[in-house]
């Protein structure tokens, strides 16, 4: 590391707004650590994350969490220079545990503490990989929770929702798709396997909210949802085999075609030329071929993070934090609070 | 040495400073009680702020840390857990988690808080203060109660007996973990006293979209 590297802030992140437990330590824009445990293994027989016993486990891995955090970087609790934690959207059970640790690092370290959205954590940590983000920026960010377009004129000051799902997240019709085709939760692994093996043109599933007069840039899953599971019940009351390779190929052909149509056509309308993917779903094979096919056709510059990245993590919260130092904004008050709903447009609260 | 009590497990937060002196004599230096409904993780870490400042010290004077772990509502609770481990581990301090309701009144009693869905936390305490029966969950009519009951009055009519009003205290906290104070080695790792299973079924069966 270069003696300018050290003279830039420290900041520990930490991640709690859904399954995972999130630990990050963040230098700059260099990624030092990103510890992270899961429960997802205990939501598995609900068939979705159970909010209750994602809390417990934070509460179980928050300690265990930093100190692997701390070991991976090679760092001191004291060396931190600045603290930033989810303060939403997501569950708010699991929130209240990573801010109140968060917040109790903070004071016992006394050290600023930024509460930040998780949505813009999901665009910071493209910076980690790719170094810093062009502004404007478009941003598109897919999980079990979120579906959302993003502009981002100013990651540390100002985000804008250009468009967001009226309905299911992406990741949600992906797990209850993967659940009509008998396939583990959660489902997009397992329908990305399947679909190598499919034809995605063997089905034309419908593509929600892309007629002329619908919203240019908000999503919507539940019809699609509905129109594979109607397609796949039918072919079982008939007694036909379900081609399931074909079913998982078209239903991930229809997300992937809709996401990437609307997210160029959103930077076209802008004149931005610049794209980020972030979400679970953004680890998605189909997605992501798709989208750099798509935007080197528009001559567009795609930006994704390696999948690891993509999904929840504790540097993500980091490396905005590190941003929102680095622009001079002021830490969060003392008495600043989860919010289930945090609206896109709040950065830091 | 000085100690950092939190608890949580009620709608009342409490943040106290207490400096102990080696033969257990226990000083309270400055506490807060705020009805903060469900607002701990807003309110818990000024509240410890304050008590620092009116007592006069600094984080960096805290030699233990002591933390209800309930039984309490479950977010609410496991707020000031997370809030003792996170300030312990950052100051490399020990951290000692007591029964909340063992830290509610003194002697010979029973303690009943608020479990919400019309039942009670519950406790029993003989005349010198050990516990002998619970914490345990349970709808206020079922508890037999024999002699003075402490805690939440709300219940004085489902109980059929009188409750005098009494909350988590500092001193309360003290006193629960003043044999894991005097050997911090022997404080059990914090785990919050739930009693209760998350609620969750496992669906047995996916019902179909279309019916026919
Ligand atoms: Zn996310």
């Amino acid at each position: 590391m270069s003696i300018a590297a050290r003279n830039e802030p420290l900041v520990l992140g930490f991640e709690t707004s859904c399954d995972e437990t999130g630990v990050g330590l963040v230098r700059g824009q260099t990624l030092l650590a990103d510890a992270l445990a899961t429960s997802m293994a205990e939501h598995e027989r609900f068939g979705g994350v159970v909010p209750e016993i994602a809390s417990r486990a934070h509460l179980e891995a928050m300690v265990p969490t930093v100190h692997r955090a701390l070991a991976e970087a090679g760092v001191q609790a004291s060396d931190v220079d600045a603290v930033a934690v989810t303060a939403g959207p997501g569950l708010t059970g699991a929130l209240l545990v990573g801010l109140a640790a968060a917040k109790a690092y903070a004071l016992a370290l006394d050290k600023p503490l930024y509460g930040v959205n998780h949505l813009a954590a999901h665009v910071a940590v493209d910076e980690l990989q790719h170094g810093r983000l062009a502004e404007p920026s478009m941003a598109l960010l897919v999980s079990g929770g979120h579906s959302s377009l993003l502009l981002v004129p100013d990651l540390a000051r100002e985000v804008r929702s250009m468009g967001r799902t009226i309905d299911d997240a992406a990741g949600e019709a992906f797990d209850k798709v993967a659940r009509v085709l008998g396939m583990p939760f959660p489902g997009g692994p397992p329908i990305d396997r399947a679909a190598r093996e499919g034809d995605p043109t063997a089905i034309d599933f419908p593509r929600g909210l892309t007629g002329p007069r619908d919203a240019p840039y908000d999503f919507s899953f539940s019809g699609l949802k509905t129109a594979v599971a109607r397609w796949v019940e039918a072919r079982q009351r008939a007694g036909e085999p379900v081609p399931v390779a074909d079913v998982a190929a078209s239903f991930q052909e229809a997300v992937a075609d809709v996401l990437t149509a609307k997210a160029v056509r959103a930077c076209r309308d802008a004149g931005i030329d610049h794209l980020v993917l972030g979400g679970g779903v953004a680890a998605n094979s189909r997605l992501r071929a798709l989208a750099e096919e798509r935007c080197a056709a528009a001559g567009i510059v795609l930006r994704v993070p390696s999948p690891r990245l993509c999904t929840d993590n504790g540097a993500m919260v980091a490396a905005l934090g590190s941003r929102l130092v680095e622009a001079g904004i002021p830490p969060s008050a003392p008495d600043v609070g989860a919010d289930s709903s945090l609206p896109i447009e709040v950065v830091t609260r | 040495m000085l100690v950092l009590a939190l608890d949580t497990a009620t709608p009342t937060l409490v943040a106290g400073l207490a400096r102990r002196s080696t033969d257990g004599v226990t000083v309270v230096l400055a506490e807060r009680a705020v009805p903060s409904g469900n607002r701990h993780a807003e309110l818990l870490t000024v509240a410890v702020t304050d008590v620092l400042a009116a007592a006069g010290v600094t984080v960096a004077d805290v030699d233990a840390v002591v933390t209800g772990l309930g039984p309490g509502p479950f977010t609410g609770l496991r707020v000031g857990v997370v809030t003792a481990a996170a300030l312990a581990d950052a100051r490399g301090l020990p951290v000692i988690g007591v029964c909340s309701l063992d830290a509610v009144g003194s002697g010979a009693r029973t303690v009943v808080t608020d479990a919400r869905r019309k039942e009670v936390y519950w406790a029993t305490y003989a005349a010198d203060g050990a516990r002998v029966g619970g914490p345990g969950v349970v709808r206020p009519e079922e508890l037999s109660v024999d002699g003075p009951v402490v805690g939440d009055e709300r219940f004085a009519e489902r109980l059929g007996a009188d409750v005098t009003p009494a909350d988590v205290t500092t001193a309360g906290l003290l006193r629960a973990a003043a044999a894991q104070l005097a050997d911090p080695s022997s404080a059990a790792p914090l785990v919050p006293l739930y009693l209760r299973r998350p609620d969750a079924v496992p669906p047995t069966s996916f019902k179909p979209v279309t019916t026919t």
